[in-house]
Formats: C-alpha cells, structure tokens, sequence
C-alpha cells in the first residue's frame, strides 16, 4: 500500500513515461487515485465528482512536459487547480467604515469558537486594534467562563453580563439576542473598534438554535460572520456548511483543529458548497496559534505533499537566530561540527514539538517513511542522555573516545555500548558529510545527482543531502519541480559552472546562484541565505 | 539555514538504513514501501466471563429485559436524585433516530435500488452514497465490489434481494460477532476501571456523566475521577453529573494539577468504597501532540498501581472523517483502546468512520450517543446500525 499519491502515482505510471501527450487512459487512471487521494482527505463527494469532472477536461490534451512523467503532471494541474479555488478571493477581516465593526462567530459544537475568540481577539489586538469579546454562548456549561479565561489572557475585555450555565441539567436562560446586542452598545459606548460575538455550538439540524444565530445575526447586523469548521470533519462537511449558510449566512470560514494530522478536505468542500473564502487556520491551543489561510499549502496538505513551508516558519519561530547563524558561519568556514553544536540544534530543535512529526514533514519524508515510522522520540532523550554522560572536551573532539570512555559513557547514560558506537559512527558519517558538502563536492552516496527531474525528486532525496536538495528541488510539488527539471539540463550543460553543490544552501555563493530563477513559493527567498 | 540544522540531524537520528532507502533510483519500486503496513489487528483483551453481571450489549431491545432501573441512592440529600432510563429500552429509539438522520442515505440507495436495471452508474452512485457515510475509500470500494460479484454469481436483478445483499454486507462488514460488553465489574476484589479518551471537542466528559448514568442505572456503584485538569471547569461540569445519580466524583482542588494523581486517587477512592466501578475522565488531546499522548500514557499506568484499567473507551464524534483512524490508531498505541464510543449521532452525520476503525484496528464500537438529552448513551448493536442505515 502506498501512503501518499505521488507514490501511488508513481507506481501508477512508471511504464509510461515519454508519451507525448496526456491520453485519456491515462487521465482515467490518474483520476481514480486523485479522486481516492481526495476522498482519504476528506473531500466531500459531490466536490470531489465535479472537481475531477473539471481536472480531466483540463488535463485532457496537454502536451507532456518531458520532465514529468503524466501522472505527475495530472498532479499539478490538480494542485494548481486546488490552490485556485482554495484561493480565489482570500482576504483579511474586512473593517467597518464606522467602528465597531462587529465579527460573529458561528459553527458547530466543539469546533472550536469559543478558543478561537480568544486567538482572534489577540490577533486584532496585535493589529492595534481594542476589541470587546461577547460572550452570547449562554448554552454550552462553561462557555462564559472559557471565554474569561481566554480574554484574560489575551488582554482584551470580556463583555459577560448572563453566566451562562454550569452543566448540561441547568436550563439556559438569558437571551443571547440581547446579550449580543448590549454587547455592541457597551462597545460603542466604550470605544471599542471590534466587537466579537461567541454564540452557542450548535447542529445544522437543530432549527431552534439557528433561528437563534439569524437573530443574532439581525439584531447586530455583523461585518463578518465566521464559520468556525473543524479540519477533522468528514463528508458531513456539506451538509453543515449548507445548514450554516442557508441558516445564518456567513463571509468566512475559519479552519480549526489544524495542529492535528487531519488532511483538512473540508476546507475544499466548504468553498466548493458555499463559495465563501477561507480566511484564518487555527493551529493549536495556544492563544498565538491562529495564522492567516495558506491555499497553497492547503492544497499540498490535502494531496498530502508535506507542508514544508510551515516546517520552515516554525523552525524560524523557535530557532534561535544568532545560533543558526554561528552554524551556517561553521559550515561556510567548513569547520568541524561536534556533539556540542549537535546537542545545541537538537534542544532547538525539540522546542518545535515531536521530532518525528517534524521529520516526517521533511520533504522526501515520504521515501524514508519506513525509518521514520520505527523512529521514536524517546530515542532523541536517549541521545541526549549520551553525549550528556560526555565530558565537555568529548563532545568537541570526538576522537578521543576511546573504549573505555565508551564504557563510561555507557554506564552514565544507562545505555549499552553499542548504541553509543552507533551514535558516534552516524555522527562522524553525518560530519562528513556536511564538510564535503560545504567544500562544494558532490554529495558521497548519491551518484549522479540528477537534479530533480521526473522521477528524481521523491526517492533519492536523502538524509544526507536534504539540506542541498531542498534549493534544488522542489518537494514534491510537481510544478516546481518540472521548474526544477528545467533548470538541471541547463545546469548539466555548464556543469562547471555552476556545480550542484554551490546550489546549496548556506554555503552557496551568490554569484552563480539566482533563486528567482527557481520559481521557489513566495517569501522562500529569505530562507536561502 | 534553519533546515540546514535538520538536515544535519536527520541522519544521526534516523541513521544510515534511511539513506539506503533513498538512494534507491526512483522507477524501482520500493519493496518495503510495497509491503502493506500490516494493520495489526489489536487484539482487545477478552473480557473475563462473567455472565451474569456484565453489561451486555443488548441483544433484543425489549424493554422487559431491561435491569431493574432503581439506582442506588446514596445519601446525599441536598441533591434530589434522578432515576436514569434503563439502557435496554434506548436501542429502539436509536432506530428512529438513525432513520431520521440518515434520510440522505437511505433514500438514496432505496431510489438506485429501485431501477430495474443495474447498470455501471447505479454502482457508481452506490458506492457514493457509501462515502458519504464516511465510510472510507477503502472499505465503500470493496462494499460495491463485493456487491457487483455476488449480484453477478446469483444473477439477480431484483432491487429488494440487492438491498438484502447490501444489508447483509454492510452487516458483515460491522461485524455482529464482536464483543461489545463493557468490562464494568469487579475483578479480583477491585473495582472495574473504565478510562474515557478523545480528541478535543468530542464529547468525553458528557459521555463519562451519560455512562455514570447507565451503570447507576444497572444498579452499580461509581466512582467518578475528573482527570481533565486543563480545561476550564471540566472537573465541576463531571461533578454536577455524578451529583445527580448520586456518585461521587473525585477531583483536584486546583487547576492544572496532575492527571494522573487524580486518576490514581480516584481508582483509591474506589477500592476503598468498594465501587464496582470507577470512571476516568481525561482531557481532550488532539493525538498527533506527542507529549499529550506520552502524558495520557502516565495517567494509565499510574491509575493502574492501584487497578487494572480493564477498559478504555475512545469517544469519536460522527462528524469525524477519515482522520478518526489516524486517532484510534494513536490512542490506540499509546493507551491500548478496547473499545469505541460514537458521539453526536444526533445531527445530520452518518459516524461511518467507525466501521473503518473497526476493520483495521479490530477495536469494537461499543456505545453511542444520541443526542444531548442525559439517557441518550445506548449500546451499539450492529445489526440495528445498519437497518437504521438502510431502513427506508
């Protein structure tokens, strides 16, 4: 069984390459994995039906790029079809001419409203903005206190004068209506430019409940209401969107649950019912956790492509700058890294969350997903716990390990002695490695180094030569990399020139290479040098 | 530069056999990624014979053969308590709910059905509608297939023996045989520890209070233990159920405190009262937070110097698609689920991820829920899920 599309693909395809051009047989096969690729995502089915309908139409005819092998290409014309509706009209929460502007938030039980108050309220904060929140879920036991505490934290006001209920026995009283409406008039007395309204979870089919919302809706007339929907939520997508659209009518959709590995096919479906923009991701418990819709990245995400642009900003959210530079400053001044420097990435690294989700994001990650099943990451402490029984001049010259400190570093580590011989030898592989790859070389193991043509891209990605392949190729992304592959004939040709290995990351010389060439994601620039 | 660090680490971490996993040419297919990943098969501890007083998933949903419904009143008496309905009767009504909320389905496939001539497009259709259920790529395709063989060996073309044919499918597919029974009573001289796991948002802490109910309702005594310290007051909205049927609901005076001592004090509180049972509820945690899940591992292990935890119930809400299977599967290695509760069956939802899960993981769904009223838990019946699925 394959786990992703592009293997399931590649094995689709993997004896017609070079035809000239797309056949139906060959966008027939393609779609059925597409359409199983986007179902597994959750994808409602009616999107999916007409989605594939359109892809085919497209796909049908076009001239075979030479880098890409069909399947591929299906692939890109389905990302590139995916990213434009997920990404027709994004566009930030549109402001009252005159303030308050009032955003309700509406969606279902345990979407996830009431926490996303909170995140939206320090957003706008942030922005300069003073919101008010409202809290008009009088229904949920708890939901009044929930969002003091999140309003707390955030720094902005609570507007609260009903408590809500406690438990599920206590009969709701109070008028959200009228909660809501005083809310808005406390804001304007109280010069608050944002009122956000938090109302009660409830069922698409539950008629009392929405007729609630519309009220809502009327008696405060919002700016904006957003639909709050979980990335988790399978084909009753529709259904739920269609109830929330017909029922209260809203301008956007925010996506919860984003933290979690769900694939987030809603997200295709909602904007396919309802045509509403996608606005804002929620991506954790965090107050902080809330970040603006990514199409693009949604869209790999749902062909489960790996996401590696959020790999990257979070690694540049927690990894700590003048750090990386002194590495990338070792690596240009091809230096020796040691189990110190080692030690110092790995803590950063384990800032970020699990080691394994993280590796798995790695592009390439699919090749190696075997190793990365069986990784743990107990087994990140217990390298830590390794070079820690390490004196501090082991851990800068680890030559001088000889048997009996191994023994020591055993006993101090509670480990065998073999895995701290294992641990030293992929260090010293790994040390290796980054020197010749900072001399410019070409990187041991990989012959011939195709540049990231066709099929290249997924499997000869390795451990070792991730940090060169990732300027060099393009993840997964079909579009870039027939980009990519572009490039490499080019690049064979004056091979002298510009040597593979100057393509590389921190050590590249500047001179011989152009990432605008590379047709990288927008704001990838920054990340080259 | 950022990655550049990864990069550096991934080969020491991950080691050199995924380099040789790499370094393979692309157009070879990779054996080892050929190898299907084996789902193996959980094999849920049988729960120990005990005929007489486990909670049986009902078999027939007569109301004469529901337990005695009289809870145990124990003196509380500022707090009037209720009389919880008897879980026996509530599967009758899980049929006209299902038949109501599942409208689209049902009439759907009735309508295709009723073609006189079955064609690739009805098949199509079919198998649609089958997804729509969330049930799963996988499982719809192998559903229709199965369907299109047998409707070709017998040759028929007769709507209702089609119908009949995907009913007894869909049956096998549920899988009547599983053992559905809650492990809720004592074994060697302690009470039966019930742990209640999920994702966030899914219903866990109502279904701990509904289940109290049920097992109050068998006339066992409960012992509650509010181990989700994290969200704001989950322990008092716990208590206000166990207050009710008069169970007693051990909790942690601050917030935030460690799940697992409040998991340990309560399966303590148990033994000490000689509960039958003792619930634990956990806070929700979406499972691809690792630290989370190692953290509800400890809380299991911890309740567990003290009693066997005989059972853990994942709480899936029906909304949930096909990442549901990506959550058993976690929780499932991380505290080993033995069995499934379906939430939220009240909406317009169809809950099929259960089944997936079902099939793979061999993790039986055990309870569900109908709807937010406080006796809506019934025990899962599969023949009743899939009548209801495909009852006109």
């Amino acid at each position: 069984m394959f786990n992703t599309l592009t293997e399931r693909l590649s094995s689709t395809f993997k004896n017609l390459r070079g035809k000239g051009r797309l056949t139906q047989a060959d966008i027939d096969a393609t779609a059925r994995e597409i359409r199983r690729a986007l179902l597994d995502a959750d994808v409602a089915v009616p999107a999916v039906r007409e989605f594939i309908a359109h892809v085919k139409e497209r796909a049908l005819g076009e001239e075979v790029s030479e880098a890409l092998n069909p399947g591929q290409q299906v692939v890109k014309i389905v990302q590139n079809e995916l990213e434009e509706i997920l990404g027709g009209e994004t566009r930030n929460i549109q402001l009252a001419k005159n303030p308050p502007t009032v955003i309700m938030l509406v969606g279902l039980q345990g979407a996830g409203k009431t926490t996303l108050a909170g995140k939206l309220s320090k957003h706008l904060k942030q922005q300069g903005h003073t919101p008010l929140l409202v809290a008009a879920d009088l229904q949920r036991p708890n939901a009044v206190k929930q969002l003091e505490v999140n309003g707390e934290r955030a720094g902005v006001p609570v507007f609260a004068p009903h408590p809500g209920v406690s438990s599920e026995h206590e009969d709701p009283t109070g008028d959200p209506v009228e909660v809501a409406r005083a809310g808005l008039e406390e804001a304007k007395t109280r010069q608050h430019d944002i009122v956000i309204i938090d109302t009660a979870g409830r069922l698409g089919v539950d008629q009392e409940l929405m007729q609630q919302a519309s009220d809502i809706r009327a008696a405060t007339n919002p700016d904006e209401v957003l639909f709050v929907i979980d990335a988790m939520i399978g084909q009753d997508a529709v259904a739920t969107a269609q109830a929330f659209n017909e029922g209260v009518g809203f301008t956007g959709v925010v996506l919860s649950k984003m933290d979690g590995d769900a694939r987030g096919g809603a997200a295709l479906s909602v904007k396919y019912i309802t045509g509403k923009p996608i606005m804002f991701a929620s991506t954790g418990e965090g107050l902080d956790d809330f970040e603006v819709f990514h199409p693009d990245r949604m869209a790999s995400r749902i062909l489960d492509m790996g996401d590696v642009l959020s790999l990257i900003e979070q690694a540049e959210r927690t990894i700590d700058k003048s750090q990386a530079e002194k590495m990338a400053q070792k690596f240009v001044d091809q230096e020796d890294f040691t189990l110190e420097d080692f030690l110092d990435q790995m803590q950063q690294l384990k800032k970020m969350g699990s080691m394994k989700k993280m590796l798995m994001m790695m592009p390439g990650a699919q090749g190696m997903r075997q190793q990365l099943e069986q990784f743990d990451d107990s087994q990140v402490n217990r390298i830590e716990a390794i070079i820690r029984s390490m004196t501090p001049y082991e851990r800068n010259v680890p030559k001088i390990i000889n048997g009996s400190r191994r023994a020591r570093i055993a006993a101090g580590s509670g480990v065998h002695v073999s895995e701290v011989n294992t641990l030293l030898e992929r260090f010293r592989e790994a040390q290796k490695m980054m020197k010749r790859m900072a001399a410019g070389g070409g990187i041991p193991g990989m012959p011939g180094m195709p540049g990231g043509g066709a099929g290249g891209r997924r499997t000869h990605r390795k451990g070792k030569g991730k940090a060169k392949n990732r300027k060099q190729q393009r993840f997964g992304n079909p579009a870039r990399a027939e980009a990519e592959a572009r490039k490499e004939q080019e690049r064979q040709a004056k091979k002298a020139t510009q040597e593979i290995g100057s393509a590389f990351g921190a050590g590249a010389d500047p001179k011989d290479f152009d990432p605008s060439q590379l047709n990288l994601p927008k704001g990838f620039e920054k990340y080259l040098k | 530069m950022e990655l550049l660090l990864i990069a550096f680490l991934v080969p020491v971490l991950v080691g050199a056999g995924a380099v040789v996993a790499l370094d393979r040419p692309v157009d070879e297919p990779q054996v080892k990624v050929l190898e299907p990943p084996a789902p193996e098969p959980v094999t849920v501890p049988a729960p120990v014979e005990a005929p007489t007083v486990e909670e049986e998933a009902v078999v027939e949903p007569e109301p004469e053969l529901a337990p005695d419904p009289e809870p145990e009143v124990i003196a509380e008496p500022e707090v009037e308590l209720e009389k919880p309905a008897p879980a026996a009767g509530r599967l009758a009504r899980l049929r006209a709910r299902l038949a109501k909320s599942n409208n689209v389905f049902s009439q759907g496939l009735l309508a295709l059905l009723a073609q006189d001539d079955i064609d690739e497009d009805v098949w199509d259709e079919i198998e649609e509608t089958l997804l729509i259920s969330d049930l799963g790529a996988d499982p719809a395709l192998e559903l229709v297939d199965r369907l299109k063989e047998r409707v070709t060996v017998e040759g028929t073309r007769d709507p209702e023996s089609v119908r009949a044919m995907l009913r007894e499918e869909l049956v096998a597919m549920v899988d009547p045989a599983m053992d559905r029974r809650l492990s809720a009573t004592r074994k060697d001289d302690k009470p039966a520890v019930i742990m209640v796991v999920g994702v966030n948002g899914v219903g866990k802490t109502t279904t701990v209070g509904k289940l109290a109910r049920v097992l109050v309702a068998e006339d066992r005594e409960v012992v509650l233990g509010a181990a989700d310290t994290f969200r704001a007051a989950a322990a008092e909205q716990l208590t206000t159920w166990g207050e009710r049927v008069g169970v007693q609901t051990v909790r942690s005076e601050q917030e935030g405190a460690d799940p697992a001592s409040v998991a340990f004090s309560a399966v303590e509180t148990g033994i000490a009262q000689e509960a039958d049972v003792v619930l634990v509820d956990t806070a929700g945690r979406l499972h691809s937070k690792a630290n989370l899940m190692e953290e509800l591992g400890k809380v299991k292990r911890v309740a567990e110097k003290q009693a066997p935890v005989g059972e853990v119930l994942l709480v899936i809400d029906a909304t949930t698609g096909q990442n549901g299977l990506a959550q058993a599967k976690v929780f499932t290695e991380a505290v080993n689920v033995t069995g499934i509760v379906l939430t939220k069956m009240d909406g317009t939802a169809k809950g099929g991820i259960v089944v997936a899960i079902q099939r793979q993981l061999g993790v039986p769904v055990k309870l569900i829920g109908l709807g937010e009223g406080a006796d809506d838990l019934a025990p899962f019946e599969a023949e009743a899920f899939v009548d209801a699925l495909i009852a006109s």
